[in-house]
């Protein structure tokens, strides 16, 4: 698969990073090279064979449905980078 | 000799005779740290204050390792006390909760010296990755300790900690214990839960212990063991003691040796070692066998999709709103995320980030990720099919012993395939043990490893154990901290 200049650009949006012009070159090169050595999984003969999503194979796995209120409020606001009362800070989202 | 020198048994036989005390031990790693730290570099924050503090109060009635330091990985959270993930994105980043691991941990009685370096997000192989400083190999200062745990692996040889946690994705409990002459269990999928260790690839994340023998690593996934309704994908499984295992014996055991692990990219050296062990292991009177694991290199390519894509997505939760780095440079909420992303996150997260975004896009999805899960379903049915044949797997745990810092870190293909040998264990949620073997002619430590079944533990740490006993690498070898 080739990858293009403007392919990189695409990712890296839906990925929420900015690549710096000078950049992009290298990370399509460097993601170019993973994808032709990745391309090996594709001698593998998967016909008839379903995915693995997690080795166990366990699925629904169910516990009750309880609240339990966290009690240390003030620990999970203290790694906010802005705060205000009770709240994370944030910038004006509706103009 | 001094008390840091000591194995964890060894430590708790001396607290149980009332030979020694907590605040002794304590003492004995904290003047040890203060000598050797700075030529190492293994810890982002220590916690030595606070263990003298703990060690005044050991109450020894309810657990045998009350009063026994330890160091833990970065990316296992800590209430109070720093997780970095050695990333800028956590550089100030104090959980609100504890792991289930340290739950475990501190209600035993152990007690925490740090918190240990590693690749930024677990995402690497020699530790160089770390936002924050180059942990260094003590067998040779000029080389890497492995990754990603390289933090733990160094600071277990070099006796900054009598035994550490890790974390193990592809490798990265093994690998560095290999190229540290130390001890590092991966234990299967399911054994040891996830809760609170910040997720790097969910599917194939697992802590697990790095020790100085093999007696310690049965004694630590003692404790760390078991169910955990917080990670649903934990186990429920009947608790076993592991020490019950540490037996000299493997005349009945089966082995086989997958032949594509000692072929093409596997160091001459190292495969001399690895070979003579298995001698060894038939000399002791285990039966051993070659065999074929026909799918090595595509494991290691379908590693790279899975983790990369399951990185992408844990990883999208750092957005700079409610905790982590957040950028100064912004005028909306958009320029928050992406800023915060691209200043606060490493080049080498960012590349797994990109491929793991390219491989779950709509169009890439089914040719990589789909594909890649297929593949997976195929690598645990040609392990069923050998364990059918046999109790465990032998193969070495590195291609190499510790190469020189900065060699590989500007190459990332060639660093990805340092975990040639270790992560089809992972991708198939298998158990997988590295002990020393012996070493290069350079004197750098070789490791090995034994691969078991699903919840084989007991069979890995049983063969584990005998061969560690036969050759005694820790009465012959000793890191030499070489400059």
């Amino acid at each position: 698969m080739q990858v293009e200049k403007e392919e990189i650009l695409h990712i890296a949006n839906l990925a929420c990073l900015n690549i710096k012009d000078e950049e992009i070159e290298e990370y399509r090169k460097n993601l170019q090279d993973i994808l032709n050595w990745v391309d090996i999984v594709n001698r593998v003969d998967t016909s008839n064979i379903n995915e693995t999503i997690c080795s166990t194979n366990n699925i629904n796995i169910f516990r009750k449905d309880e609240i339990e209120e966290f009690q240390d409020k003030e620990l999970l606001l203290q790694n906010a980078p802005e705060k205000q009362n009770n709240m994370f800070n944030i910038p004006k989202v509706i103009q | 000799m001094e008390l840091y020198e000591l194995t964890v048994h060894e430590l708790m036989d001396k607290l149980d005779r009332k030979e020694i005390t907590s605040e002794e031990i304590i003492k004995s790693y904290s003047k040890r740290i203060e000598e050797k730290e700075k030529d190492i570099q293994a810890f982002v924050t220590t916690t030595i204050d606070t263990a003298m503090e703990k060690a005044k109060n050991i109450n020894r009635e309810n657990s045998k390792l009350a009063g026994i330091p330890i160091g833990i990985k970065d990316n296992i959270c800590t209430k109070g006390v720093k997780t970095t993930c050695s990333s800028k994105m956590l550089e100030n980043f104090i959980a609100p909760y504890n792991a289930t691991v340290i739950e475990k941990i501190e209600n035993e009685g152990l007690i925490s010296l740090g918190k240990l370096n590693m690749d930024e997000f677990a995402m690497g192989a020699s530790t160089e990755y770390s936002a924050f400083k180059t942990t260094k190999n003590p067998w040779n200062l000029q080389t890497v300790p492995g990754g990603s745990s390289g933090g733990s692996a160094a600071a277990v040889a070099a006796n900054l900690v009598p035994w550490a946690l890790g974390s193990d994705t592809g490798g990265s409990i093994r690998q560095p214990a290999a190229l540290c002459g130390v001890v590092g269990l991966k234990p299967t999928y399911g054994m040891v839960s996830r809760y609170g260790l910040v997720a790097f690839a969910s599917s194939l994340d697992q802590i697990g212990p790095i020790t100085k023998d093999v007696e310690d690593a049965a004694i630590l996934l003692n404790a760390i063991s078991g169910h955990d309704e917080k990670d649903s994908t934990s186990v429920n499984l009947p608790k076993k003691d592991y020490t019950q295992n540490l037996v000299k014996d493997v005349s009945k055991l089966k082995i086989g040796v997958p032949k594509e692990f000692f072929g093409e990219g596997i160091n001459e050296e190292v495969k001399t070692s690895v070979e003579k062990a298995i001698e060894q292991y038939r000399k002791l009177g285990a039966t051993v066998e070659e065999c074929s694991l026909n799918i090595a290199n595509e494991a290691l390519a379908v590693y790279y999709i899975i983790a990369c894509a399951e990185a992408s997505s844990n990883l999208g939760r750092f957005d700079g709103i409610r905790y982590g780095y957040r950028t100064k440079n912004f005028n909306n909420l958009k320029d928050i995320y992406k800023n915060s992303r691209s200043e606060g996150f490493g080049a080498e997260v960012k590349r797994r980030i990109i491929l793991g975004t390219y491989v779950l896009s709509s169009g890439y999805y089914d040719a990589y990720y789909k594909k890649a899960q297929k593949v997976r379903t195929v690598i645990k049915q040609e392990f069923e099919k050998l364990f059918e044949k046999y109790d465990v797997l032998i193969t070495p745990t590195s291609p190499t012993v510790a190469y020189e810092i900065g060699t590989k870190s500007n190459n990332p293909l060639e660093m990805y395939l340092a975990d040639l040998c270790t992560v089809s264990v992972n991708i198939a949620g298998l158990p997988g043990i590295s002990i020393p073997c012996g070493v290069d002619s350079q004197g750098m430590p070789i490791g090995l490893q034994l691969i078991g079944k699903p919840f084989g533990e007991e069979t890995i740490i049983q063969a584990a154990y005998t061969y560690e006993q036969e050759i005694k690498f820790r009465e012959k070898y000793k890191p030499e901290f070489k400059m």
